[in-house]
């Protein structure tokens, strides 16, 4: 059962782009497409290394990656030359021809649809995400970035350090508003609730609309259409994990492009500068660092050199919630555990 | 007496034109579709013939320049009305051959359809002069050819852009002069129609009573989302509904305004009492149908659809109209001959 393996530099082996596996002797390659985008060659590939060199099986990464497993240590220089197409074909940034994915302690950009597919978008969400892709990457820092075409968030942003969010501003002509209602009903329905009629014309909450543009769809003479401007909503610091998980906290509304790529490109000096040395493998949620140095220093950082969009509305002072389990591991209302419950019994029969 | 222009001939044309004349056409607006960066065809007012969309059907028809979507017809007081003021200048608007038949359904609606005619309608209408668009391909699920409304005759002047050239067939005299000098040629010039479209339809001569509760309209029940899109694009749909407007202010002043309605929407058929004569989309659905291919025939001797196939092509749920009336019309023999 056991392999004969060769001196291996695992710490050189995960800036690679590979994951330790628990069989020794074997690894798995990690294949990165920003916005989870991927073309049909490039996906043959894929396919064609785990027949090759794996077990012909590919797993499908959270953050829109694949991952090939079973692959021997022995093989990682062919299989990085097996990458080298994908790589070309998805762009991404590559310090050594032939040398395989480096590393992402930055973890995939992920992209919901976004425009080119999904009705609700307001804009392409993938290619805001290989820009950004383009802009970072590589990079050993442990930061998530996630961008999403509306405020459904199917992408999931707000478990991001990084969530964008994507507005369009409803403009109405009233000229051509007949007062169906439907924008009422499906903004009530389905998104805020922020319309209502008055004499027969449609009012908006504008603070209350959240830039979905569900209106602007739902619309069936055009009096609703969607600003020419493309504008987000920035959430900051969600994250998953044992101490304290928690949803990402609102940061920005009505951003333009601009504002939103530097406070994200801005990040990475804050982290060079404050990442805790002794952190296990170098790597902390950007979070815990904040909670340390403090939100202000954050944003000092994060807003270096950023002149916002004059729409763009901006939250000086965050605050997040989530359990700390640190402190906390009880449930939070233990005293009524199920298994004590009169009616418990009854109930686990299903009656 | 036909002309063939050069683009910018043509436009000097226009340019004299507009001297008497608005000229309303087919305009795409850029992004101003349902969706992220999709575009919307609809009328409005132009100066240059390449301001207008004459390749693609528009999306929303002419209609609007004759019964606006919102139109404010008074404004109250306490014990006087006052006419909103309108735009009186004469309009001249580009449309398709089968748009200038739906005109003929417009008017039959406003001044043919009992002893009074509409005067918010007429006083727009009398100053409206049609140019037809000549159409170089069939639309997009269009019947026109079955419908009947695929070739006309009845324009001011034609236009038809070919490989960067304006033809222009031009019938009425007072129009004449700005054609004559602009330069271009003359030329014997006859617009183009389409002889096949894309659907063929075939329509019952006579829909038996059993139909009103025929199961065939429960599809409709559970596919239509009711949204009207049908109606506000189709370019025979005559429907409005009134709404006196009390401005908040004061309570005892306030307007009068007309505004379209579909047959399709929730509240069309609401009554007094709470009553609601058609509440199931299958239902609206049957109303709407025979009253575009049957019931408009028997009180007016023709259909009032003229197979544009606008409402199909905007329909949210893909509900083909034309297969509707090709399915009711299976329907009809079926029932007939098993009687």
């Amino acid at each position: 059962m056991n392999k004969t393996t060769t001196d291996t530099n695992l710490k050189k082996l995960k800036k690679n782009a590979y994951r330790v596996s628990k069989v020794r002797g074997e690894t798995a390659s990690r294949v990165r497409c920003p916005g989870g985008e991927i073309d049909v060659d490039s996906l043959q590939r894929v396919v064609d290394i785990a027949r090759k060199y794996g077990k012909g099986m590919v797993n499908i990464t959270n953050r829109q990656g694949f991952e090939i497993p079973g692959i021997d240590l022995k093989d990682v220089e062919e299989v990085n030359k097996a990458l080298q197409l994908i790589i070309e074909n998805r762009n991404i940034n590559q310090e050594e021809y032939n040398g395989g994915y480096p590393a992402s302690g930055t973890r995939n950009v992920v992209a919901c649809p976004g425009k080119q597919l999904c009705p609700f978008a307001n804009y392409d969400t993938k290619k805001f995400a290989q820009e950004i892709d383009k802009a970072i990457f590589p990079n050993d820092h442990h930061v998530k970035i996630a961008f999403t075409g509306c405020s459904n968030d199917c992408a999931h942003t707000r478990l991001n350090d990084f969530g964008i969010i994507g507005m369009s501003e409803p403009q109405y002509n009233k000229d051509r508003c007949i007062s169906c209602e439907q924008c009422v009903k499906y903004c009530k329905k389905r998104s805020v609730g922020a319309l209502k009629v008055v004499n027969g014309k449609i009012e908006r909450d504008v603070n209350k609309c959240v830039g979905c543009a569900l209106c602007v769809n739902y619309c069936p003479t055009r009096a609703w259409t969607r600003s020419k401007e493309e504008y987000y909503r920035v959430v900051l610091l969600g994250r998953t994990g044992k101490k304290n998980p928690r949803m990402a906290e609102d940061f920005m509304r009505w951003a333009d492009h601009d504002t939103v790529k530097k406070v994200i490109c801005n990040v990475y000096a804050y982290l060079d500068e404050y990442l805790d040395r002794e952190a296990v493998e170098s790597k902390e949620h950007i979070g815990y660092i904040v909670d340390r140095t403090g939100f202000e220093e954050f944003l000092k950082y994060i807003m270096k050199d950023v002149t916002p969009n004059p729409k763009c509305e901006i939250q000086g002072r965050i605050y997040w919630g989530g359990k700390r389990y640190d402190q906390n591991n009880e449930l939070r209302n233990s005293m009524w555990r199920f298994s004590e419950r009169e009616d418990a019994v009854v109930l686990k029969q299903g009656e | 007496m036909g002309f063939v222009y050069k683009t910018e001939e043509f436009n000097k044309v226009l340019e004299v034109l507009e001297g008497n004349y608005r000229i309303f056409a087919p305009v795409l607006k850029v992004g101003e579709g349902r969706f992220r960066d999709t575009d919307v065809i609809r009328y409005d007012y132009i100066s240059r013939i390449e301001d207008a969309e004459l390749e693609e059907r528009s999306d929303f028809s002419f209609k609007e320049i004759l019964i606006p979507l919102s139109e404010t017809m008074f404004y109250f007081t306490e014990n006087e009305i006052k006419e909103a003021d309108y735009d009186a200048r004469p309009v001249i608007v580009l449309m398709r051959s089968c748009d200038i038949h739906a005109v003929k359904r417009l008017d039959q609606m406003y001044t043919g359809n009992g002893p009074n005619n509409d005067w918010f309608y007429e006083r727009l209408r009398d100053r409206v002069k049609f140019a037809l668009i000549g159409c170089g391909k069939a639309c997009p699920n269009s019947f026109c050819v079955d419908m009947g409304s695929n070739k006309t005759d009845e324009y001011a002047f034609s236009i038809d852009v070919v490989d960067g050239k304006v033809y222009c067939d031009v019938k009425d005299d007072e129009l004449f002069a700005a054609f004559e000098g602009a330069g271009g040629s003359k030329d014997n010039v006859e617009p183009r129609f389409v002889t096949e479209a894309e659907f063929k339809v075939t329509r019952p001569e006579e829909v038996p009573i059993e139909l009103f509760k025929d199961p065939m309209w429960d599809e409709y029940t559970k596919r239509c989302v009711n949204c009207g899109r049908c109606n506000f694009v189709c370019p025979t749909c005559t429907c409005f509904t009134i709404q006196d407007v009390f401005y908040t202010d004061n309570g005892r002043v306030g307007e009068r305004r007309r505004v379209n309605a579909s047959c399709m929407v929730d509240g069309y058929t609401d009554v007094a009492g709470g009553l609601v004569m058609r509440k199931t989309n299958g239902e609206r659905m049957r109303f709407k149908v025979l009253h575009k291919v049957y019931d408009f025939r028997k009180r007016f001797g023709y259909d009032m659809c003229v197979g544009c196939g606008r409402c199909d092509t905007v329909c949210p749920e893909y509900i083909s109209f034309a297969n509707c009336i090709n399915k009711l019309n299976a329907r009809v023999k079926e029932v007939t001959e098993n009687v």
